[in-house]
């Protein structure tokens, strides 16, 4: 994804999705435990005053920066107090948060030009919606908006990703409310802001110019947190109680709708088994779905507990997989792809380990996504397909039921994933048996995700299959992942996020094409193409793409999950206690 | 004495230069620093924004290097940064080491007590003390994690007395003490085996002395000869295990930690190791090793107490 990142916007681009999944460690063994329970009666619930929700989560933000590292945690937390430009709804459409309206070419907000050394490039306007404050009374103005540009820009601040700030090369003020952002290139999205967000100049600012070196350690967003003049959602942060939780409160200053709730305790339970115990315990009201239980966790919780919670699982944009090492001569066999495709019940599994509630994946594209192709080549559980697809590649059975080819070479692979995450091990093992069935040997090779993703995947040191997970925005162009430029190689400093080394073509033009595509049939279209592709070639084994599972009290109303990375916690003033 | 104290104080800071100089250089060689963790997170990095980002981090130099920068930047005060946390490393560290000191004061001496308690019992009443060892072996036997949330599901879940983890919200010694009832309670009881059975040991033993008989022979109560003469005898072995307990606790409460969701120093470390926070990491293991031999030594100052023959030793 580089230099040849092809989008400015932040919500665009792939996430590794690593941190969310990361459960039970130390407890797995008490779990069935406290499964085996019978339904618990609350304990600690506080019915009459509602006027304080404590949401329980898995992880605690690193940073309350919005612009310093991208973590799952951090962003639910900053949704309920600092508002972006835009960001896309549950419905998965882009929608001006704190600004007045996204830019478009039809409605003059957006208008291409010219951009330094005569690329084509565009520029936007964004209005800031009257009324909108930071806690401490001051206004959000251009001046917030000029900062945050001012910083992002300069590589010394330490920003997290620059690309967007490469791309934006002058941001001019117009008046009070109003900035003109120049881009360097015309994509698709162009009207998406992602991580560019107002900062208070009249806090950040003198900081960032006494040290810029030094502004990361010394902004008061991590040194003055429960200031008011950070924040200006509907809720400010009023204590942080480091790696234990942060407690929210209602910001005076905010002029939407009121939120319904004065204060909001957010939890930080890393153990899943301890989450679910306080949550039965009625020390937490909530379990954030974006942070919370795993599935087969919350299924057995739905079970005991019957109707006093409400659940509600929303497919997201995590997409399960199995990457498959291209360079391995086994599997750079289109064939044997295919039949290992074919030899996996997908629906089996999701049904025993999941309750049915995961999205079966065809492609790396979600079915609920707008571009997702409806007539893409699907691979149903068909073993007798696997079976003449792997004799066409020349893999017979044989005499012990695994296969080998014309040399005497069994069709064995190894099958790696992150150690210590039950639900893929579980997986694991269950395709274990099901390719073993079909005369294909795996063997499981797991290892500890900071091995597994520092060494192991962003080195391509795997030598046959490897499933994970990413975490994509909506139609989000899938280059990192799938462009050749985009194979990780020693002499670009490993960067890059194509591990399976697929190398198409045609591939290749779509995704440089699909970006600069503004034409939304056309892209369309595009986008057809490149399911198909995918399809047929199946550099990653598609299995399903996560359901976040949700906990919410019988009381509460309003939640809105998104089932991506603008979470639900953005639209926390329309959550409304009953 | 004052020979031992600063015999010992000597021992520690050669003990703790050495284990800055390790830990680091086991930090730096572990797989990843911490802009791979940072690309892990947010891949839209780029390999130019990496470069850049360990450049401003100085990770771009080498690891030898990087330790003389943060040992100078120790002696002259200065702990650096959290960077899973965002604060200076010794700001997330004391609220971290006060929970876990709290946390470890009451559990070990509920542990001594009712350990000792019950070797005292053992030690005096031979009929019962099958059963003092029949509890001390299920005591030690049972896991952390297991008691611990068997302890959740019926106090905090199914009878609803005490929370179920976490810290006070409000402020007030009682909320304090209903959070730490059952952390407390768990690491007690996991603790507590090893307290019964060494006292039981030492009091069988130190009752079997002469100089118990010869207290006897001058009248003294069972009462008398109990505390007077064979407790501080018996004492000496539980604070040995009690200072090593203190110094293991300090880093090692993890388990009840991670169950009772309480911040504190075992999940601090390990969260740092595992997260690259340098600084954080290394300030936490050296203030483990201080605490460990500031117990051991305090364990040897109070033998001494007890034993006048170590005195001269």
């Amino acid at each position: 994804m580089p230099a040849a990142e092809p989008v400015a916007a932040a919500p665009r681009r792939w996430y590794r999705w690593r941190m969310r999944r990361r459960s039970t460690l130390l407890l797995a063994g008490t779990l069935p435990l406290s499964l085996a329970r019978p339904l618990a009666r609350p304990a600690l619930a506080q019915p009459a005053a509602r006027d304080t929700l404590t949401i329980g989560i898995t992880q605690f933000p690193s940073t309350f920066h919005p612009n310093i590292e991208a973590m799952v945690a951090k962003s639910y937390v900053l949704g309920f107090c600092h508002r972006p430009l835009t960001a896309y709804d549950a419905d998965w459409k882009l929608v001006p948060m704190s600004c007045e309206a996204l830019p478009t070419l039809e409605n003059g907000l957006a208008v291409r030009e010219e951009a330094p050394g005569g690329k084509p490039g565009l520029r936007l306007t964004y209005r800031l919606r009257e009324g909108l404050r930071w806690g401490d009374g001051t206004p959000v103005s251009s001046a917030d908006l000029r900062f945050a540009w001012e910083a992002g820009r300069d590589s010394a601040t330490g920003f997290g990703g620059a690309e967007f700030y490469r791309s934006a090369h002058a941001l001019d003020v117009v008046d009070a409310r109003t900035v003109t952002l120049h881009l360097d290139k015309v994509t698709f999205d162009f009207a998406s802001m992602g991580d560019f967000v107002p900062l208070p100049a009249h806090i950040e600012r003198a900081r960032w110019e006494a040290d810029r070196h030094g502004y990361r350690s010394r902004s008061a967003y991590e040194t003055e947190t429960a200031n008011p003049g950070l924040w200006n959602g509907p809720f400010r942060v009023a204590e942080v109680q480091p790696g234990a939780g942060v407690t929210l409160e209602r910001n005076p200053e905010w002029r939407g709708p009121e939120p319904a709730f004065r204060r909001i305790r957010i939890r930080t339970v890393e153990n899943t088994a301890a989450l679910e115990a306080q949550l039965l315990a009625g020390q937490v009201d909530m379990v954030a779905g974006e942070l919370g239980l795993p599935l087969d966790q919350t299924l057995a919780l739905q079970r005991r507990t019957g109707e006093r919670f409400r659940f509600a699982f929303r497919s997201g944009l995590a997409y399960e997989h199995i990457d498959c090492n291209l360079d391995t001569p086994i599997l750079a066999d289109r064939r044997v792809r295919q039949a290992l495709l074919h030899a996996a019940d997908r629906a089996r599994i999701n049904e025993r380990l999941f309750g049915g509630k995961q999205t079966i994946a065809q492609t790396s594209v979600n079915p609920l996504d707008g571009v997702f192709d409806e007539g893409v080549r699907r691979y149903p559980y068909d073993p007798a397909r696997a079976a003449a697809l792997l004799e066409e590649a020349g893999w017979r059975p044989g005499p012990d039921g695994l296969r080998r080819n014309a040399a005497g070479e069994t069709l064995s692979l190894s099958l790696m994933t992150t150690a210590g995450n039950r639900t893929r091990e579980a997986v694991q093992q269950v395709l274990q048996g099901m390719w073993r069935q079909v005369g294909v040997e795996t063997r499981i090779r797991n290892e500890p995700p900071r091995v597994f993703f520092s060494e192991t995947m962003s080195k391509r040191r795997f030598a046959g299959l490897a499933q994970y997970a990413w975490l994509s925005a909506p139609e989000g162009v899938p280059r990192s992942t799938l462009h050749s430029d985009e194979i990780p190689r020693a002499e670009r400093n490993w960067s890059g996020q194509n591990y399976t080394g697929f190398r198409n073509a045609e591939m290749d033009a779509l995704l440089e094409a699909l970006p600069i595509e503004l034409d939304r049939d056309r892209r369309t279209a595009l986008w057809h193409r490149l399911q198909a592709i995918y399809a047929e070639e199946l550099p990653a084994l598609p299995l399903w793409f996560y359901a976040d599972a949700h906990i919410w009290p019988q009381w509460l109303e309003g939640v809105r999950p998104t089932g991506h990375l603008n979470l639900s916690t953005l639209w926390a003033e329309q959550w409304r206690g009953r | 004495m004052a020979r031992l104290i600063a015999a010992r104080l000597a021992q520690m800071a050669v003990l703790l230069a050495l284990l800055s100089f390790a830990a680091y250089m086991l930090i730096g060689l572990m797989p990843g620093d911490p802009v791979d963790l940072a690309i892990m997170a947010d891949p839209r990095l780029t390999a130019a924004d990496a470069a850049r980002l360990r450049a401003l981090h100085g990770l771009d130099q080498p690891l030898l290097a990087r330790y003389g920068a943060w040992a100078l930047a120790v002696l002259h005060g200065e702990f650096g940064f959290s960077r899973l946390y965002a604060r200076p490393a010794a700001a997330v560290l004391w609220p971290a080491l006060g929970s876990t000191l709290v946390l470890l004061a009451a559990s070990l001496s509920l542990a001594i007590l009712v350990g000792v308690g019950l070797g005292a019992l053992a030690a005096l009443r031979p009929r019962l003390a099958p059963f003092v060892e029949a509890l001390a072996l299920l005591g030690q036997a049972v896991p952390t994690f297991w008691l611990g949330m068997l302890l959740i599901i019926l106090f905090a879940v199914d009878l609803g007395w005490l929370p179920a983890g976490g810290e006070a919200d409000a402020p007030g010694l009682l909320a304090a003490l209903r959070f730490l009832a059952l952390p407390v309670a768990t690491l007690a009881i996991a603790n507590l085996a090893a307290y019964a059975r060494h006292s039981a040991a030492a009091l069988e033993t130190a009752l079997r002395e002469p100089w118990i008989r010869s207290a006897r022979a001058r009248g003294a109560s069972e009462e008398q000869v109990l505390w007077r003469h064979a407790a501080p005898n018996a004492a000496v072995p539980v604070l040995t295990i009690a200072a090593l307990d203190a110094g293991a606790l300090v880093s090692g409460a993890l388990v009840t930690e991670t169950v009772f969701a309480r911040p504190g120093m075992g999940k601090l470390i390990y969260d740092a190791v595992m997260g690259n926070d340098y600084n954080l990491a290394l300030l936490a293991l050296l203030l483990t090793a201080a605490v460990t031999v500031l117990s051991g030594l305090a364990a040897d100052l109070a033998q001494r107490a007890l034993d006048p023959r170590l005195r001269d030793a």
